[in-house]
């Protein structure tokens, strides 16, 4: 099947400021996919990249085995919806639906149209005086009425109240559950993404860091807990993500798996506790590269 | 009908919690033999989580032989797990209690209590698993 993003050392510069290097990922379909990083690590661009509204400074992407933007066929299998989930504050509930049906041609009016009905919206109601919670359900609205085989939102619920951010979660869900849409939805939300994400990307100082099922991921990553050690002094084959130092302890997050030993523990790594190593790690690599110290390394410089 | 919840904070796995909650549901008697399980849809809208963790768990509960899925219709279950009737649940619940108290007495800590069970329960239903499968091989 084809993937939903193919990106070859993909990379995007604005000036000298490097907003996303060398990013290279294979992501199958079928997938809700969950983007997270520090501000600036290149989480927008990415998805700008991927809905062709930016065009990249070198490497290569495809998506649902096209090129972004390039023709109507393309524009109309991906839905995007940008950060604070804009919509037209002069126009109506209503004149926003019709702008979807003109504008969209495999728009799918009876959806969009129950959709309104059932968050309780006035089609005559003005954009602008919606609350935040029913601007981003009524751009959702516009991008699922679409019907995509992609979607791609950045931060949709970063600026909602957490009922409406479940709201708009449940919707997102039944869409995917419906029409096995794929989507690929930035968030600082750990939480919310671990509920709905089985995939997911960490971008940290423009790179990659982490990508890959969550499932897999939690089940390829341990926490080892021993007496204060170095992590050259651990087993090989075993990768070190993170380690901290007390006066008497070590903490080891690590890639592979532990056999277990009399004298440390082994614990699992959940998602919200990867995302941040990783997290904190590539931004750890990233401050290094910008001063000059090795940015191939990547996370070779937590080791 | 049952509804399913989700807690973010509680270290299981999102598929291994509705799993655990139709066992439940199972055997508080809240569903038997025939019962049909909310669909996908209907999960996902309800608690916001990804359709592919719901399959996930209904495919678990099938190879367990509780539920089963009909074409077109849903998933069904297909097993009855009654926890015996409560005159029989009493003198248990009974002994437990005593049980508890000697703990009590012997200086265990609530915590200390909860990991002795859990270890000793983990313990036992794996031999049992291991019984039955000794069973099965010919």
């Amino acid at each position: 099947m084809t993937a939903i993003i193919e990106a070859r050392g993909l990379s995007k510069r604005y000036g000298a400021r490097p907003a996303l290097t060398d990013c290279t990922l294979h992501i199958p379909p079928g997938h809700v996919v969950g983007l997270v990083g520090p501000n600036g690590a290149g989480k927008s661009t990415l998805l700008k990249l991927a809905c062709g509204l930016l065009a990249p400074t070198s490497g290569s992407i495809t998506v649902l085995g096209g090129r972004p933007g390039a023709d109507p066929a393309q524009i109309a299998k991906v839905a995007f919806v940008a950060q604070d989930a804009p919509v037209y504050s002069g126009l109506s509930v209503a004149d926003h639906l019709r702008l979807g049906a003109h504008l969209n041609p495999r728009w799918d009016r009876a959806f969009a149209e129950a959709r309104v009905r059932s968050l309780g919206l006035d089609p005559k109601q003005k954009a602008g005086k919606l609350s935040g919670g029913q601007r981003a359900q009524l751009a959702l609205t516009l991008a699922a009425g679409k019907r995509p085989d992609l979607l791609l939102l950045d931060e949709p619920v970063a600026s909602l109240d957490p009922l409406a951010r479940r709201d708009f979660l449940r919707h997102l869900m039944e869409t995917v559950a419906e029409e096995g849409t794929s989507v690929v939805l930035s968030s600082h939300l750990i939480s919310d993404l671990e509920r709905v994400c089985d995939y997911l990307i960490v971008l940290a100082a423009s790179r990659v860091r982490l990508v890959g099922e969550v499932e897999e991921l939690t089940a390829a990553h341990h926490r080892i807990i021993a007496s204060r050690r170095g992590a050259d002094t651990l087993p090989s084959g075993l990768e070190v993500v993170a380690a901290e130092h007390s006066e008497r302890q070590s903490t080891f997050v690590v890639r592979g798996v532990p056999e277990a030993a009399d004298d440390w523990a082994v614990e699992p790594v959940g998602m919200e506790d990867l995302v941040l190593t990783y997290m904190e790690a590539g931004s750890a690599a990233g401050a290094g590269a910008g001063a000059g110290a090795g940015a191939e390394t990547g996370l070779e410089a937590t080791r | 009908m049952i509804d399913f919840h989700l807690d973010p904070h509680s270290g299981v796995a999102p598929y291994l919690q509705i799993v655990q909650q139709v066992r439940r549901a199972l055997l508080l008697g809240l569903l038997a033999e025939g019962d049909r399980l909310p669909t996908v849809k209907q999960v996902v809208a309800k608690i916001a989580i990804n359709p592919n963790t719901v399959l996930k768990a209904y495919r678990d509960l099938e190879r367990q032989g509780l539920v089963a899925p009909r074409p077109g219709l849903g998933t069904f279950v297909t097993k009855t797990l009654a926890a015996g009737p409560p005159a029989e649940q009493e003198p248990l619940r009974r002994e437990l209690h005593a049980w508890l108290e000697r703990a009590r007495d012997a200086g265990l800590t609530p915590a200390g209590v909860e990991a002795l069970f859990h270890t000793a329960f983990r313990d036992f239903t794996e031999e049992a698993d291991e019984a039955t499968k000794a069973e099965e091989e010919p």
